[in-house]
């Protein structure tokens, strides 16, 4: 039993780091900084909405909407800079606040409409994958697009802005570390600290795990459930910020993969350290592992096609490891 | 009783494990008549009930139902339908249990038809209507058989629920607690509905702890404690007294508590109502005083504890709290004001399943244990294990998870939780439901030692256990307070006749 307890706490890390040695003999140049960076930069994005989902987990509850916040938000930042011609604070803030919103809104539909947390979030989604899609008509947006009525935008990205996405941070070796993994890395330390340290984090898992006791213990359970959805709202737009300042412009075709690559990584974080349960530390754990699986085989030349079928061979393996051999299965 | 019984149950026994929950029933029911049991919670009545009805199967004993020739036969149900198919319907405590919500009220009548050899392959709307309109015609249901359960109240559930069981035609009628959610208007509809039923010639077995239904339908009571029936009361005037005694008896006291007096009060209610058209609560709370509310399941016990704990608001009155007005709107502010209370039923309300000894202790008492918002872990280990010595938690550390725990010592983590900061009232509802002997005996010393420097408020349905721990012990009745005991030389019967209710009965 006490083997079995082992390969339930540590079954997870073990393969992690079996699969870089692996792939560090098997594929040439996988261990190297530059490689590292690049995993980390491609699941810094996805990495940063899911820590954000993990808090909706941590109450009980779930966003599905997470994918089109991002989107919504990047389309805005496009929109605040290109069309109307303001400076990145201003579409900074402007992406926030569409995160901050639509978590109330959230929040709103779920505690005081008692709408199901995933229809509600689902309705959330269709509405805002349409709503981005309105003020230029269904049209991707640039520099020099021609607007529904006929003018020229004439904005640009800012500078400040695009260096959010391309700028990259010297740490020993010259333009090493990315803008987005720096971020990654300091909402994960952030949120991870807040969950497992803080009364209120502590506070959320109690919701999660009984509702009414956490209400009667003294907890404004409903504040509580809110806040979830407006934290995962803004980590999301955080990512769409991300995402604009990478692309440089609003494209009405990215993020299609965003939700379900976060929602797995949070899944798969469960099962990291035999958790049973969403936690942050996972969640990056789960982020990383997909993007190292990824960036392996991608470098052993396996097709581009593969990648979605094994991100849901190990998503599937990761709630076995959870539900079934931990013996909690419960949330 | 002159006629002769249609069923009879004789030296039914039942035991989960090591433990005997019915040791040798035996009880009859006859034609055209109500027999109700009372016994409370824990005395075997919900085994007794799945046995006739074919949910469990019984380890010793006979049953037997009265055939067309009044020959008995062997009655061993060994599924619900084969229960249902002899004659013998049970109507579940669960209204929700006996009808499907997303159905309209004729197919509900008729699902029993739907399902099993011989049903029909294809849904015919048109029978079904026919069918369930003779159902409900036989019963005088006047509901619109079109309408869907959902939309309906949980009285025309109830009916409906009832009428599905009857399209049966039954011998037996077995009803757990029906009335438990319904208002007395409504209650009034389902009484005349049995009373049509009595008529019709079925035998009822009608399970209640509420009085007023108990004096409107009853023609027997039958008393049940302990797994084995303790009293038989079918004379006329029926003994209502003696049968609520029957069933919360009082065994022999081992430990006799001496009862203190309080001269400081901490709490003091003023014409508090709890419920609409109730009498209202006065009443004072002094400091180091154990003061035991009891009374009857669904007098209102949990609703005044509620009430105090800010859980819900009082219709009418006021609060004084050490001197000052106290009236909490959510039970943040409740426990802000020093008001602690150790909820009822400790899985639904009390038990964080994910969390460990430690931090089930700590939960309520966030803020006082962190630093800018940061838990100071340390002060919470120290604390839980504080607690954990103190109440005698037999536990490997405070690293435990609760589910390893046994109920005992899971409920003296919970009042625990509450005991690791000081309360100026302490409010324990049921706290020794599923506890056993030693550790409630634990609890009660430990709620009497430190009872000091607060007013410590207890609500119990079982007499013994406000006998064992109180000072004082209220009565409770219809949401309101009808009766007060100094626990010393304690008039027992005037006690049982509070509880037993009734309308001579002034309040106190």
């Amino acid at each position: 039993m006490i083997l079995r307890d082992h390969a339930i706490r540590y079954g997870f890390i073990i393969l992690l780091v079996g699969l870089i040695a692996y792939f560090a003999i098997a594929a040439g140049g996988f261990v190297s900084p530059q490689s590292a960076v690049f995993i980390f930069q491609s699941v810094a994005i996805t990495g940063v909405l899911a820590l954000g989902v993990t808090a909706t987990l941590v109450v009980g509850g779930f966003d599905l909407s997470i994918g089109s916040v991002a989107t919504s938000a990047m389309m805005a930042a496009a929109y605040v800079m290109v069309v109307l011609e303001q400076n990145a604070v201003v579409a900074v803030i402007a992406c926030l606040a569409i995160g901050v919103i639509v978590g109330l809104i959230n929040g709103w539909l779920i505690v005081y409409m008692r709408v199901p947390d995933l229809l509600a979030t689902l309705g959330m989604m269709f509405l805002l994958v349409g709503l981005q899609r309105i003020p230029t008509e269904g049209r991707s947006i640039a520099t020099g697009m021609t607007m529904p009525d006929g003018s020229v935008a004439n904005g640009t990205f800012s500078a400040a802005f695009l260096a959010l996405g391309r700028h990259r941070f010297d740490f020993f070796i010259p333009n090493l570390i990315p803008v987005s993994v720096v971020v990654l890395l300091v909402l994960a330390v952030l949120i991870w600290f807040f969950l497992e340290y803080t009364r209120f984090g502590r506070m959320m898992y109690a919701v999660g795990s009984n509702e009414r006791a956490a209400e009667l213990a003294g907890a404004p359970v409903k504040a509580y459930k809110i806040w979830a959805y407006v934290i995962s709202g803004v980590f999301a737009s955080i990512g769409g910020i991300l995402l604009a300042a990478r692309l440089g412009r609003g494209d009405i075709a990215s993020g299609n993969n965003l939700l379900l690559d976060a929602v797995a990584a949070a899944l798969i974080g469960y099962a990291v350290l035999g958790a049973a349960k969403p936690n942050a530390f996972g969640t990056a754990v789960g982020a990383v592992f997909v993007g190292v699986l990824l960036q392996g085989l991608t470098m052993m030349n396996a097709p581009y096609y593969t990648q979605d079928f094994i991100k849901g061979v190990v998503l599937v393996v990761a709630l076995v490891f959870t539900f079934a051999l931990s013996g909690r299965g419960k949330r | 009783m002159g006629n002769d019984a249609v069923f009879r149950v004789d030296g039914l026994r039942k035991s989960f494990g090591h433990i005997e929950v019915l040791g040798g029933v035996s009880l009859d029911l006859h034609a055209g008549e109500v027999t109700v049991l009372m016994g409370a919670n824990g005395a075997g009545k919900s085994t007794l009930v799945k046995i006739v009805s074919g949910v469990y199967e019984r380890d010793g004993g006979t049953m037997s139902l009265a055939g067309q020739d009044f020959a008995h036969q062997d009655f061993a149900p060994k599924t619900p339908a084969e229960a249902i198919r002899a004659g013998v319907v049970t109507v579940h405590q669960n209204i929700n249990d006996g009808v499907i919500a997303d159905l309209d009220v004729a197919t509900n009548l008729t699902l029993d038809r739907l399902s099993g050899s011989g049903a029909p392959t294809l849904f015919n709307p048109g029978r079904v209507r026919r069918e369930a309109k003779a159902v409900a015609d036989r019963m005088g249901l006047a509901i619109d058989l079109k309408a869907r359960i959902s939309d309906l109240s949980l009285a025309d559930r109830q009916m409906v629920a009832i009428a599905r069981a009857m399209a049966h035609q039954p011998k037996v009628l077995i009803l757990d607690e029906p009335t438990s959610s319904l208002s007395s208007a409504e209650a009034d509809r389902l009484f005349a509905l049995l009373d049509r039923l009595r008529g019709h010639g079925v035998a009822i077995l009608y399970i209640s702890h509420r009085m007023s239904d108990i004096r409107r339908l009853a023609d027997r009571i039958v008393s049940m404690r302990d797994g084995v029936i303790s009293g038989v009361f079918d004379r006329k005037p029926l003994d209502y007294e003696g049968a609520v005694n029957a069933m919360l008896g009082r065994k022999i006291h081992l430990d006799r508590i001496v009862a203190r007096n309080s001269a400081r009060p901490v709490l003091t209610i003023d014409g508090l109502r709890i419920a609409e058209g109730s009498r209202p609560i006065s009443l004072m709370l002094g400091d180091g005083e154990v003061v035991a509310i009891t009374g009857l399941v669904g007098v209102g016990k949990t609703a005044l504890a509620e009430t105090l704990f800010g859980v819900r608001k009082p219709l009418s009155g006021t609060m004084t709290l050490n001197g000052k007005p106290y009236a909490p709107g959510s039970t943040g502010e409740a426990i802000a004001a020093g008001v602690f209370l150790v909820a009822k039923d400790r899985a639904e309300n009390g038990i964080v399943g994910d969390f460990n000894i430690q931090e089930n202790i700590s939960l309520p008492f966030h803020k006082r244990m962190s630093r800018l918002g940061v838990l100071k872990r340390r002060v919470e280990r120290v604390t839980a294990r504080r607690q954990i010595q103190e109440l005698g938690i037999v536990c490997r550390s405070e690293k435990d998870e609760m589910s390893a725990l046994s109920g005992g010592n899971q409920q003296k983590v919970m009042v625990a939780r509450w005991m690791s900061q000081a309360a100026k009232l302490f409010i324990l509802d049921e706290p020794f439901q599923g506890v056993d002997i030693s550790a409630r005996r634990d609890i009660a010393a430990k709620l009497r030692a430190s009872a000091n420097g607060r007013a410590t408020l207890l609500f119990v349905t079982e007499l013994d256990e406000a006998l064992e721990t109180a000072d004082r012990i209220l009565v409770m009745s219809e949401q309101t307070i009808v009766g007060e005991h100094r626990n010393a030389d304690i008039d027992l019967e005037r006690l049982l006749a509070e509880v037993a209710g009734g309308p001579l009965h002034s309040a106190a």
